[in-house]
């Protein structure tokens, strides 16, 4: 392994963060799409020079960018999101019923075999793909067609699909603020609800099959039975591809947050940013504090050493942190703040990679040959 | 021959001003653009123009679904704001003419 490649989607643009293995010097390339929302962009885990792009913004709405060369340059690609069919409603925060509508693209995930399939998860909540490197995109109708899709309402950020897990070649996870785990186990054709054990205070059912506001999914890629989950409260975990959970928050914090990942190499580690609550998104007691179980949860760690210990009231929000494949492993946050840390030891020290980015919508990285 | 002309047929050059987010989009260095849009020029022929010379611009001054101005975009010709007029509207003189650009604004909002 050479090095890593740090991808920040920022409130106004996108930033790449290179260095070698020893990730204690940063090279520092932005901001690239300047004055954009980029939400989210993602590398080819097959075609590490290839990568895709979320740019958007309330003026000139979605665009898709890949870089066929790592990122020195881009091009515009496909942005024609149409959702298959007559979109039917949806439930807005007030009950009433709303037409789909689209209006961005909240996360791409590209395919671990072939660059030009990628997958985008979108607002109003769907998913789409394409196979031709993001020129032309197909919505996987079947998921909007469940027949709960019109009882979904949205979370505070909007109905979004922000999380897409695949899972092997024919089962994938994804997570819709705020209607739930949605699992398929044909290749996205059908899809089911994969909420049982969640419970969410705020639903007039709190076990109800969908409605929960799931946070963030991450699995390890050889264990992918394995899926854990921040939800809006309660940390979870499924040993059965999402079929069930249950909590593992343990002795954290706080166990509202919105990122979790898991380590590269050891699939019973994992990590969270426990934020306060709903009402306040900042670290608790202004302290930011990964924490970390290597016990797949319940047990967990508070990781301070390089991190602010007093008066950081920034947020991690769910696509903020990400881990690379190096040995020892890599672990990344990025701020609200502007903040991206990095850790290259597991999450035993942290220093800043760069201090005063716009605040930080997504974290991505990779692990270089 | 067909009912009507093909747009290019009667495709006379126009002058269109964009935002700067929307020149880095679609790789060009002046403030404003020259397309040929077909005639009468109206607002519609001259996006459709706009965007088939520069189809990294679809969907980014027109929503792709219903093919309606963008919200957060306005329209102006010659001092007149078009941007609620019907799309099929002639454009002033000066702007068929040459002597003005076709000014597509981003409104001023946000941080």
């Amino acid at each position: 392994m050479s090095g890593v490649r740090v991808l920040v989607g920022t409130r106004k643009g996108a930033f790449l963060l290179t260095s070698d293995g020893h990730r204690t010097s940063w090279d520092v390339t932005g901001p690239l799409f300047g004055g954009w929302e980029i939400y989210h962009v993602n590398g080819s885990p097959k075609d590490p020079d290839r990568l895709y792009a979320s740019q958007s913004n309330g003026w000139f709405g979605q665009i898709l960018q890949r870089s066929d060369d790592g990122g020195r340059t881009w091009e515009a690609v496909g942005n024609d999101f149409t959702y298959e069919g007559d979109p039917g409603t949806h439930l807005f925060y007030d009950g009433s019923s709303m037409p789909w509508r689209f209006q961005r693209v909240w996360n791409l995930m590209p395919s671990a075999t072939d660059p030009d399939t990628v997958y985008a998860g979108v607002e109003d909540a769907a998913l789409f793909r394409s196979t031709d490197g993001g020129a032309s995109w197909s919505e996987l109708d079947g998921l909007r067609g469940h027949d709960s899709a019109s009882t979904w309402a949205p979370g505070a950020g909007g109905l979004c699909l922000h999380t897409i897990l695949p899972q092997d070649d024919s089962r994938m996870l994804v997570a819709i603020s705020a209607a739930g785990v949605f699992a398929t186990e044909d290749g996205g054709e059908s899809w089911r609800p994969a909420n049982d054990g969640l419970r969410s205070e705020f639903m007039p059912e709190p076990e109800a099959e969908v409605g929960h506001c799931v946070h963030k999914l991450a699995a390890h890629p050889e264990r992918p039975e394995v899926v854990f989950m921040q939800k809006h409260w309660d940390v979870m975990r499924s040993d059965d591809h999402g079929r069930s959970w249950r909590e593992i928050s343990g002795d954290l914090p706080s166990d509202f947050g919105f990122a979790i990942d898991v380590h590269g190499h050891d699939p019973d580690t994992v990590y969270v940013v426990p934020i306060t609550s709903d009402e306040q998104h900042f670290p608790p007691d202004g302290r930011l504090r990964v924490y970390r179980s290597r016990t797949g949860g319940d047990e967990w760690e508070p990781l301070t050493d390089g991190l602010p210990q007093e008066h950081c009231y920034v947020n991690v929000l769910r696509d903020g942190m990400a881990v690379d494949s190096m040995d020892p492993c890599g672990v990344y946050v990025g701020t609200t703040g502007g903040q991206v840390y990095g850790s290259p030891d597991g999450g035993d020290h942290w220093s800043p990679i760069v201090r005063d980015l716009p605040a930080v919508l997504s974290v991505e990285v990779q692990t270089l040959p | 021959m067909s009912a009507q002309p093909a747009p290019d047929a009667a495709a006379v050059p126009v002058r269109v001003a964009i935002p700067q987010q929307l020149r880095t989009l679609a790789g060009v260095a002046s403030s404003e653009v020259v397309v040929q849009a077909a005639t009468p020029l109206t607002v519609r022929s001259c996006l459709d123009a706009l965007e088939t010379t520069h189809p990294t611009l679809v969907g980014t001054v027109r929503d792709r679904g219903t093919g309606r101005r963008r919200p957060m975009i306005r329209i102006y010709a010659d001092g007149e704001d078009l941007s609620d007029e019907p799309p099929d509207t002639p454009l002033p003189a000066r702007v068929t003419d040459g002597a003005e650009p076709l000014r597509l604004v981003g409104a001023i909002a946000g941080g």
